[in-house]
Order: C-alpha cells, then sequence, then structure tokens
C-alpha cells in the first residue's frame, strides 16, 4: 500500500522537473496565459534575446485593458490603452503564441475562456500573470498567479521554481439552500479565516455542497481562493466536470479523451490522506453575504449590522473597522439593509459565466433597475449564449448597459469605472480602496444579490425578493 | 540584481493593515514603460488627495522620506493583485526591504525577484518598530545575514526562506540559474508527453468554438 496522497500532491509530484537542495521544486507548467499587463515579461525576453520556450503551451488573451462598447480598437480614446492590447497581438505574433484578441469571436476573460475552450483541464500545473489564476483549479488543477519575472521565466524555460505549500482542505458539508451561491461560500470562509487565512497553504474544496455545484460555480469558489490568501484552490475532478470537457474545442478528442478521463478519475485525496489544516462549514450555516469595508474579509450575512468599533474588543480590529467605515461612508452599526447604492455592475472572472446572469436575470425580470448598471459577460461566448436566451433583453429593459467582454469594472483599466464617492453592488471579486476607481466603494456579493440590490436600491436579501414568487430563482451556486 | 546583506538607512512607518498591490500601484498607472520610473506611482492615491495634491502630513512627504529604504507596517502586506508593478513602485522609490507581520504571496515572490527584502515578523514586533519610527523617517538597521532589525533600542529578529535568503544576499537571478538545468528540462518535457499525450495542446480541427 502507497501512502495517502492528497490531490495537490498527485499533481505536484506529476509536475517535479528537479528539487533543489535547498528543497525548492522546478515544476513543469502545461498552460500559461499572457494578457496585455505581460509586457513587462516580453521586455525581460528581450532584453536577454530568450525566444519562447514553448509556443504551443502559451496563450495570449486580450481582456484587462479592452474596450465594453465596441471591438474595435480605433475607438479606444487614450493611446495608452490602445498600445496594451497591440503590445500583445505585436508579442504574441513575434513568438507564434496563439491570441484570442479583441476581434477574436472566442475573445473573454482568460479565466473564463480557459475552461470554455477546453484548454484548462484536469491534473494540469497552469499559470498566469494574474492573481485569480487559481480559478482553473475548479477542473483539479494546480493553477496560481504569478508576478512578470515569473512569466519571463515561464516564457524563457516552461518551468517555474515553487517551494511547496502546505495543504489545507475546506469541506462543506450539506446542501446549499435555494439562493445561496458559490460566492457566499467564499465570503464566508475568507469573512472567518481572514484575507491572510490561507495565506502559505493550497486549498482543497470538499464535501456534499462542493460536489453538488456546477462547473461554473467551482469556478466562483476557487477563482476567490487568493482573496483569503490561498495559493491556489481546487476541487477533484468528476463526472461533472468530465461532462464539461467532452467537446470542447481543446480538450482530447476520442481514445484520447478516455484515456485522460481514465487519468482524471485518479485524481482525488486518497482517504486517510493528512492536510495540514482542515475547515469544516455546514452549508445551513451560510447566508447571502456581502462586504461592507475594503477587504474581501469584511464580509457579513445580509440580515446584519455593520460592526461599531467601539464595540470591538481587540484594537486592531477596532481600528481597522474605524477606517474602512470612513472609507467606506458608513455609520457604526448600521444595517446592511439600509445601505443605499448609486450604481451596479455584474461581471468580472469571479461572476460572469451564462449561470450567473440567467440567476440574475431571473431577479431582474419584468423589473427596473432603481440605479444605473452594467453588465458584461465574461466572454463573447456568453455573451452570444447570454442573447440566444434573450438575457440581454431582460438587462437592457431593466435599464442597466449590455457590454461587450472583459475585465472592465472589476479593475476599470480599460476606463469603465465607478466614480469617486459612489457605491457600486458589484459581482465582482476586490472591494479594496480604489479598486473600480479612486475613491469608488464597493460592496461584493453574488450576481443574484447585485440583481436584488438593483430593484430595491440598496443592499437587499434576495430571499425576501423571490420568497412567495412563482419564478424559482436559478442560484448560480446549486443546481 | 544588487545583492543585500546590510541596510542601514531611514526606515518609514506605514501603520495600517491590508496595504494591496491596487494601493501600492493604482491599475491606471500600469501602462506607463517601467522606464519612467515607478517610484511616482507607490501608494498615489493613498498619499494624494483626489485632485491630485500631496497629503503634506503622510509619511513619504516628511522630510528626507525621499531616502528611506525600509518599510514598516501590517498583516498581509500586498495582498491581492499579483501586478509585480506593485514591487517595481517600492523598488523604484528606493525601498529595499519591507518588513511586516504578513504578506500577499505573490507579492512575496515578486519583491525577491526585484531585489526587495520581505522580512517577516511577530505581529507584536511590528507594533514595537513602528512606535520606534514614530511618524517620521528615522534610522533603521537591516541585517539579513543575522536576521535582525534595530530602531533606536528596539531589535527584532525576522524570517525568511533561506531560499529566499540566499538568492537575495547573492542577487541570484532564476533565469540564469534555471537554465543551467536544460537538459533535466529536455528530458522531462519527452518523458511527460509520452505519460500525458493529451496535455499536449492540440489546435480545433475546424471552425468549432464553443460546445454547442
Amino acid at each position: 500500500m502507497s501512502t495517502p496522497t492528497t490531490l495537490f500532491d498527485k499533481v505536484w509530484q506529476a509536475h517535479e522537473v528537479h528539487r533543489s537542495d535547498s528543497g525548492q521544486s522546478l515544476l513543469w507548467i502545461d498552460r500559461h496565459f499572457v494578457h496585455e499587463g505581460s509586457f513587462h515579461a516580453f521586455n525581460k525576453l528581450a532584453e536577454r534575446a530568450l525566444p519562447v520556450a514553448r509556443p504551443d503551451l502559451t496563450f495570449g488573451i486580450a481582456d484587462h485593458y479592452v474596450p465594453t462598447l465596441a471591438r474595435d480598437l480605433a475607438g479606444v480614446a487614450d493611446p495608452k490603452v490602445r498600445s496594451m492590447i497591440e503590445q500583445l497581438s505585436q508579442n504574441t505574433q513575434q513568438h507564434g503564441v496563439t491570441l484570442f484578441g479583441l476581434d477574436d469571436p472566442r475573445q473573454g476573460i482568460v479565466h473564463v475562456l480557459g475552461p470554455e475552450q477546453g484548454l484548462t483541464q484536469p491534473g494540469m500545473v497552469m499559470v498566469c500573470g494574474d492573481s485569480h489564476t487559481a480559478t482553473h483549479g475548479a477542473f483539479g488543477s494546480i493553477a496560481f498567479g504569478i508576478g512578470a519575472s515569473e512569466v519571463a521565466h515561464v516564457l524563457a524555460t516552461q518551468t517555474l521554481w515553487q517551494s511547496k505549500p502546505k495543504v489545507m482542505r475546506i469541506t462543506v458539508e450539506g446542501q446549499l439552500a435555494e439562493g445561496i451561491t458559490a460566492k457566499d461560500v467564499a465570503l464566508t470562509w475568507i469573512a472567518r479565516l481572514g484575507a491572510d487565512g490561507a495565506r502559505g497553504y493550497a486549498i482543497e474544496y470538499a464535501g456534499e455542497a462542493i460536489r453538488s455545484l456546477s462547473m461554473e460555480a467551482r469556478l466562483t469558489l476557487c477563482n476567490l481562493s487568493i482573496e483569503g490568501g490561498g495559493r491556489c484552490g481546487m476541487i477533484a475532478p468528476d463526472q461533472t466536470t468530465f461532462d464539461y470537457l467532452r467537446e470542447r474545442p481543446w480538450s482530447p478528442k476520442g481514445d484520447a479523451f478516455d484515456q485522460a478521463c481514465a487519468y482524471w478519475s485518479t485524481l482525488y485525496s486518497d482517504p486517510g490522506a493528512s492536510f495540514d489544516l482542515e475547515v469544516t462549514l455546514h452549508a445551513d450555516e451560510i447566508a447571502p453575504t456581502v462586504t461592507w469595508g475594503v477587504s474581501p474579509e469584511e464580509a457579513l450575512p445580509i440580515d446584519r449590522a455593520v460592526p461599531d468599533p467601539e464595540q470591538l474588543s481587540d484594537p486592531a480590529k477596532a481600528r481597522q473597522a474605524r477606517d474602512s467605515l470612513a472609507y467606506m461612508g458608513l455609520t457604526p452599526g448600521q444595517k446592511l439593509t439600509d445601505i443605499k447604492i448609486d450604481r451596479v455592475f455584474i461581471g468580472s472572472c469571479t461572476n460572469a459565466r451564462i449561470e450567473d446572469l440567467r440567476a440574475a436575470a431571473a431577479i431582474l425580470a419584468g423589473h427596473k433597475s432603481r440605479v444605473p448598471g452594467m453588465v458584461s459577460p465574461g466572454s463573447t461566448l456568453v455573451k452570444t449564449q447570454a442573447e440566444a436566451e434573450g438575457l440581454d433583453r431582460i438587462f437592457i429593459d431593466a435599464g442597466l448597459e449590455w457590454r461587450h467582454s472583459g475585465c472592465s469594472m472589476c479593475v476599470g483599466m480599460n476606463g469603465d469605472l465607478v466614480a469617486s464617492g459612489e457605491r457600486c453592488a458589484s459581482t465582482t471579486n476586490r472591494n479594496f480602496k480604489g479598486r473600480q476607481g479612486p475613491g469608488a466603494r464597493t460592496h461584493l456579493m453574488s450576481p443574484p444579490m447585485v440583481a436584488a440590490a438593483a430593484v430595491s436600491g440598496r443592499l437587499a436579501d434576495v430571499r425576501t425578493l423571490t420568497a412567495g414568487s412563482d419564478s424559482s430563482v436559478q442560484a448560480s451556486g446549486a443546481h | 540584481m544588487q545583492p543585500i546583506t546590510v541596510l542601514h538607512n531611514l526606515g518609514v512607518a506605514l501603520a495600517a493593515a491590508n496595504v494591496d498591490t491596487d494601493q501600492l500601484i493604482p491599475a491606471r498607472f500600469m501602462k506607463e514603460p517601467r522606464s519612467v520610473g515607478y517610484g511616482q506611482f507607490l501608494l498615489y492615491d493613498v498619499r494624494h488627495d483626489e485632485h491630485g495634491t500631496p497629503d503634506a502630513e503622510f509619511i513619504l512627504h516628511r522630510p528626507k522620506a525621499n531616502n528611506a529604504e525600509v518599510m514598516v507596517s501590517r498583516r498581509n502586506f500586498g495582498a491581492g493583485s499579483s501586478r509585480e508593478a506593485a514591487v517595481y513602485a517600492l523598488v523604484d522609490y528606493g525601498f529595499r526591504c519591507v518588513v511586516a507581520p504578513s504578506f500577499g504571496d505573490i507579492f512575496a515572490s515578486n519583491a525577491v525577484n526585484n531585489g526587495l527584502l520581505p522580512a517577516v515578523v511577530e505581529e507584536e514586533e511590528a507594533e514595537r518598530l513602528l512606535a520606534a519610527l514614530g511618524d517620521a523617517p528615522a534610522d533603521i538597521y537591516v541585517d539579513l545575514e543575522q536576521q535582525l532589525i534595530r530602531v533606536a533600542e528596539v531589535q527584532v529578529s525576522f524570517s525568511i526562506s533561506p531560499v529566499w535568503r540566499t538568492k537575495l544576499l547573492n542577487g541570484w537571478d532564476d533565469i540564469d540559474m534555471t537554465r543551467q538545468h536544460a537538459h533535466t528540462i529536455t528530458e522531462f518535457a519527452a518523458h511527460y508527453s509520452a505519460q500525458f499525450p493529451w496535455t499536449a495542446a492540440q489546435p480545433p480541427e475546424s471552425a468549432i468554438i464553443s460546445k454547442g
């Protein structure tokens, strides 16, 4: 009998090219995604006159700076933004790297596009110069974000030096109730453990509630691993994973798919495998959750009130709460459902997949949004699909803007910004100070909760909106 | 990369937790080429008001702050976005070391790859250092060999992974190190693709762009 091994260790071991005397591992990289921001890394390569070692395993995606009003580069007013998109085209072309560019019908946010195209597969090690690369771990791969120096290293060698992280397992027992999504699971564990609670760990998500999640919801959950400090997040592949991957454009075909599937089926944590940390949540403890502060750890169930720093015994926590409340323009002890909003945003690599749009549209159907807002689908294919289902009409009829796909207002690099002092209910991943624009105030929540906020003009409990309604809400968390 | 052994210069206290990389460099500055110098963008929205007027009280606007080489802060420094530009902003400003109770993982790797020392101290020790530095730039001494930091009478030890310590002490660069293993990598790749043939990225044969 071999020693029981974790999912993480199985994948790690299969990719270890070399281990140094100091204990660092040189890992083989199966997939490397580059985007407009990777220009620093290409410049580092140029300084050394090095080629891209494996252009066949490298993929370029235009997402961070792309305009969402039109797909026309000439229409981009800021020449520096235009230049970012052009540099990616030039760099990928020069090195023979496949590009999913601005005008490509497959274009999308890297962490939506990779899975959608079948580029993301179980058992891989995947990297990208973007911290939300953890998303791809939903397929049982080790996927993590890296900096520009590491991007250059991967471009030059198709490998990366890594110290092996510790491994923690977050188990969610029971079944999520209607209206409770993967976003709520993530915000709940991050609020409990802290924004650095998983620092130094690779996370495996397990348990009945996780097994019941769709691929889209698993992607949302793994996506947010970094917001709790995790190096990566992963879920053991199962029939849901295999069904998703079959017949994707870049998935293995025919016998190769069966052969791959046989291997993928071995990728799970063996019974008795030991974890450095185990955390268990019960699904019935998880409520629709929103952030009130400027770190994802500052999150609470929607039926609660923001903290009163005077009531907090820990001086460090009180100091942080005071600072967060001041930035967010909130009163200590204010009920979350009394917080009025100025704008909504539905988009980002976290929550802009087709299920997310369906869940938001289910709440918005037949209603008007009380505030302006924008919907940016996670990919151009998601946009096409949503239009085929008539979801675009629901958003437009509600008074929201239906945009093209990109990182958009999650990070504002393309100019889609929340104005200073404005409060935005957002399906994105970071409520950091200034994240959506200088002075912008962000409340993170699930797509149905953003839709509920839109129709209410304030933060609202989606469960009270849907109670007694005939239409059942297809929450993105459960299927 | 410039090796670090001892730093003996000015230190500044940034008494805040969760100083994320979005704060260290707001996204709108990241389309600039590195040659413009990223130091001007460091903590831009924290130290300027919405009209771009500098906050004279902010620690980096105090006399001599331009000469600071060490920043001391609170937990979860550099969390969030993987943007290496956050490290460029610190390095271009003149910083060689950041001291905090914890760092975002990706930030810490990026720091080491740019010769910036991420020194981890206990939470109470960070508070002692912050108190000793006060609200103006003050003398600080950092010894990477001995792994200790001194401000006035306060002396604390810090931790760092041995691999990173060696890299920083020697100013080593990963790409040069890895290329010495080129033969091992080639052998591994051949073996790997035989064992996991489906991991080769096979472009779609036809114009299929999505699953039906």
